[in-house]
């Protein structure tokens, strides 16, 4: 192997500076408004006069190096060698003359790119690594998003919805996506409890940390094993007893399965940021397309676009309404699972008589 | 290269109009045989319905204890190509703006030392280079830190640290999110890389109360952009909007949470008392409207997700700090929570955990802040509260 350059320690990220184009090192901090032209492009306006054109186009997030540089020779020939990611995994494409728009788009369009996602729409999805990479998914991720924006291509590319409508996957409860205040997302949930390999317990588990880890205290002591016990009664699944300890698998293939949380966000625009809440418990683990899951999905959305008023979020939507009419008008059943018995419960159970009929 | 394995349930997410993720996997499987035996363990996790990983191991490059996720196949075996296919995190810059130069250069990197594959970005924002075996990881962090590139963060550490676009591109942007997100990055380099904290702590930067870092919801420490004084008004402008269309009565005055706008159909209104900076307003109009001319951020405390008590979402701990280099107000904090945290946290608890078993009360004083009203929703509903020695009399 060829000599390895001197490594160093410690000297953290490049400073941004470098990386900025020209336009925007020039107009940093002095933008005075933007404008969407269309689903995927839109324009900034500095005080200086100066003019930013935006194009964002989807990606998968699981990019090869080949993607990459594929997306790098589009900003080399139209963008003067610069590029940025968004936080939800777009690409956006930079210039600062107008002029270099069509071109830009055209490429990007022959190239196979989708171009869209900004406005009031769906931009893309914000989710984790599924049986790509982690240990602990109960299902896959990049599967789900790819099955669900498949469906829902039109509401990133084309059509719009009455606010913006953002959408999570997270492969198991540790919810490394942003699904607990999402719009709509899908969070793969196990429905059993995890079995106890005693003979692994003692080599690879500290039982104090693995007791500890639980969040219902169903998990005790079994001195005698030299291992632990669990509570069956008392498990809810989450599976952090198998984040700490190896020899309590929880994955049930036959089990497993996605569940539908709903009404998230995390602006602040006109009500305060929310949690996601229930709407489907429990939907069979069916890859590779997942039908039942992103029939549910579409539902969701379909019913949230044609009740909800100009500017309202999903979930401003749902409490306006109700979510006693929320499941009336979906159509999804109220489970037993829906009533809330976790540690922030009481909060959820209606103190009040006035509900909808 | 023609494909080792054969993938018949994965080859159903080549169709579709959504870019493939399995397209990606194929395309680096041309010249990876990480890739190749990738293809071939998904397609088993998609016939089964379960992961093929195991728990991570101990695996890193010398110095550091964070930065790269060891990740073993539990059927190496069947797939040794990614028998070992531990995860490299590379601290993004902030906003992630890049050269295609730059990116041209890691990329040639991961193509000599890793499986070809990446994530742009992480959840946590770092780019993510995905998969490698042991041996090359020194070569990899070598190449890599000698262009100028680091590790990000990961255990029970500083987690890379990252912020929305900001002033680089975004009116609305109060405090500069992307030198914030930078100064906090290099002023814990120690912490970030040498895991020392009970559990994971992170912070993101967001520029307004929009929070497209979602920061509210994923971040230990959420720093949020906002002003003091008037919003600005352009009626000119707000004239063009409701000449465009748009229906100010109904989209803007009755949208206000404090109903503190009103429209008479030539003059906008806004009671500026009565504001509590939610920005929609400004978002919806923002030609016409800006925000007003003191800035700072709110710094707000304790946000995670469901494990183990339940998610949480970070609650106000600053109502207001100003936020300018090289931001000692904001370190002395930091320094000030993480001393109380390292002191009192258990092994795995966030500190939002933590403020929630010892009380806030508690936190506040010990960490030195003096309570305000816009620390809570509204005051306690029990007559249930302490008193200290001073203020009983003897």
């Amino acid at each position: 192997m060829s000599e390895l350059p001197q490594r160093q320690t410690d000297i953290g990220p490049p400073h941004y500076e470098q990386f900025l184009p020209p336009v925007i090192k020039k107009n940093y901090g002095k933008w005075k408004y933007h404008e969407q032209l269309g689903p995927g492009h839109m324009v900034h306006v500095s005080e200086s006069g100066d003019k930013l054109w935006t194009v964002r186009v989807a990606s998968p997030r699981l990019l090869s190096t080949d993607t990459i540089k594929d997306i790098c020779d589009i900003a080399d020939a139209h963008c003067d060698g610069y590029l940025r990611f968004t936080t939800r995994h777009n690409v956006e494409f930079m210039v600062d003359d107008e002029s270099k728009v069509e071109p830009l788009m055209k490429e990007l369009k022959d190239k196979g790119f989708m171009i869209g996602g900004i406005g009031p729409r769906i931009s893309n999805v914000v989710h984790t690594q599924g049986w790509v990479h982690c240990h602990s998914a109960a299902t896959d991720a990049s599967g789900l998003v790819k099955v669900l924006m498949d469906d829902l291509g039109e509401y990133f590319t084309t059509k719009s919805l009455p606010n913006r409508v953002r959408l999570a996957v997270a492969c198991c409860v540790n919810m490394c996506g942003a699904v607990h205040c999402s719009d709509i997302a899908l969070v793969g949930v196990h429905k059993t409890p995890p079995r106890i390999e005693h003979d692994k317990v003692k080599n690879l588990c500290e039982i104090p940390s693995t007791i500890a880890s639980c969040p219902t205290s169903a998990i005790s002591p079994d001195p005698q094993n030299k291992s632990v016990k669990i509570k069956i009664e008392k498990c809810m699944y989450c599976g952090n007893c198998y984040s700490v300890c190896p020899a309590m698998p929880i994955a049930d293939p036959k089990n497993d399965g996605i569940a539908i949380v709903i009404g998230g966000k995390v602006s602040n625009l006109r009500s305060n940021p929310k949690f996601s809440k229930l709407a489907v418990p429990w939907l069979p683990n069916t890859p590779p397309r997942w039908t039942e899951t992103v029939a549910a999905v579409r539902k969701i959305l379909e019913t949230y676009e044609a009740g909800a008023k100009k500017h309202e979020r999903l979930g401003e939507w749902v409490e306006r309404i109700g979510w006693e009419k929320f499941f009336k008008v979906t159509g999804l059943e109220f489970t037993l699972q829906h009533v809330d018995d976790f540690t922030f419960a009481r909060e959820t159970w209606r103190m009040a008589a006035t509900f909808k009929w | 290269m023609s494909m080792k394995h054969q993938t018949p349930l994965l080859d159903e997410l080549e169709k579709g109009t959504f870019p493939s993720f399995v397209k990606e996997i194929k395309r680096a499987a041309e010249h990876s045989d990480y890739a190749q035996d990738l293809l071939g363990l998904l397609e088993l996790s998609y016939k089964e319905k379960v992961t093929h990983w195991k728990h991570g191991g101990i695996v890193g490059v010398r110095g550091y204890g964070a930065g790269v996720i060891g990740r073993y196949s539990d059927v190496p075996d069947q797939f040794p190509g990614v028998a070992h296919f531990h995860t490299v995190r590379v601290n993004q810059p902030s906003g992630f703006f890049y050269t295609t130069k730059a990116l041209r250069e890691i990329c040639d990197i991961w193509d000599k030392y890793g499986s070809g594959l990446t994530n742009m970005h992480g959840s946590t924002g770092d780019i993510i280079l995905l998969g490698t075996k042991t041996e090359n990881l020194e070569p990899a962090f070598a190449e890599l830190s000698s262009r100028g590139w680091d590790l990000g963060g990961s255990g029970s550490a500083v987690r890379t640290p990252s912020c929305c676009v900001g002033a680089a591109r975004c009116e609305w942007a109060n405090i500069d999110t992307m030198s914030i997100t930078h100064e906090i990055t290099q002023h814990y380099q120690d912490e970030m890389h040498r895991p020392a904290f009970p559990y994971k702590f992170k912070f993101k930067v967001a520029g307004c109360a929009v929070d497209c870092i979602a920061s509210i919801a994923r971040a230990d420490m959420s720093i949020i952009g906002t002003w003091r004084g008037d919003i600005q008004i352009d009626q000119g402008e707000v004239k063009n909007y409701a000449q465009g269309g748009m229906d100010i009565q109904k989209e803007i005055v009755e949208m206000c949470p404090t109903e503190c706008i009103s429209w008479d159909g030539s003059e906008l209104k806004i009671n500026n008392e009565d504001c509590n900076r939610c920005m929609h307003c400004i978002a919806k109009m923002t030609k016409a409207l800006r925000p007003g001319p003191e800035k700072g951020a709110t710094i707000l405390l304790g946000s995670k997700a469901p494990i183990v008590t339940g998610a949480l979402m970070s609650w106000v701990i600053v109502p207001f700090m100003k936020m300018e280099p090289p931001y000692d107000e904001l370190f002395d904090l930091v320094d000030r929570i993480w001393e109380w945290w390292d002191e009192h946290g258990k092994n795995r608890e966030r500190v939002g955990e933590l403020i929630e078993r010892l009380s806030f009360t508690r936190f506040l004083k010990d960490v030195g802040l003096d309570p305000q009203p816009a620390m809570v929703k509204e005051p306690r509903r029990d007559p249930f509260f302490f008193w200290s020695e001073e203020d009983v009399e003897k």
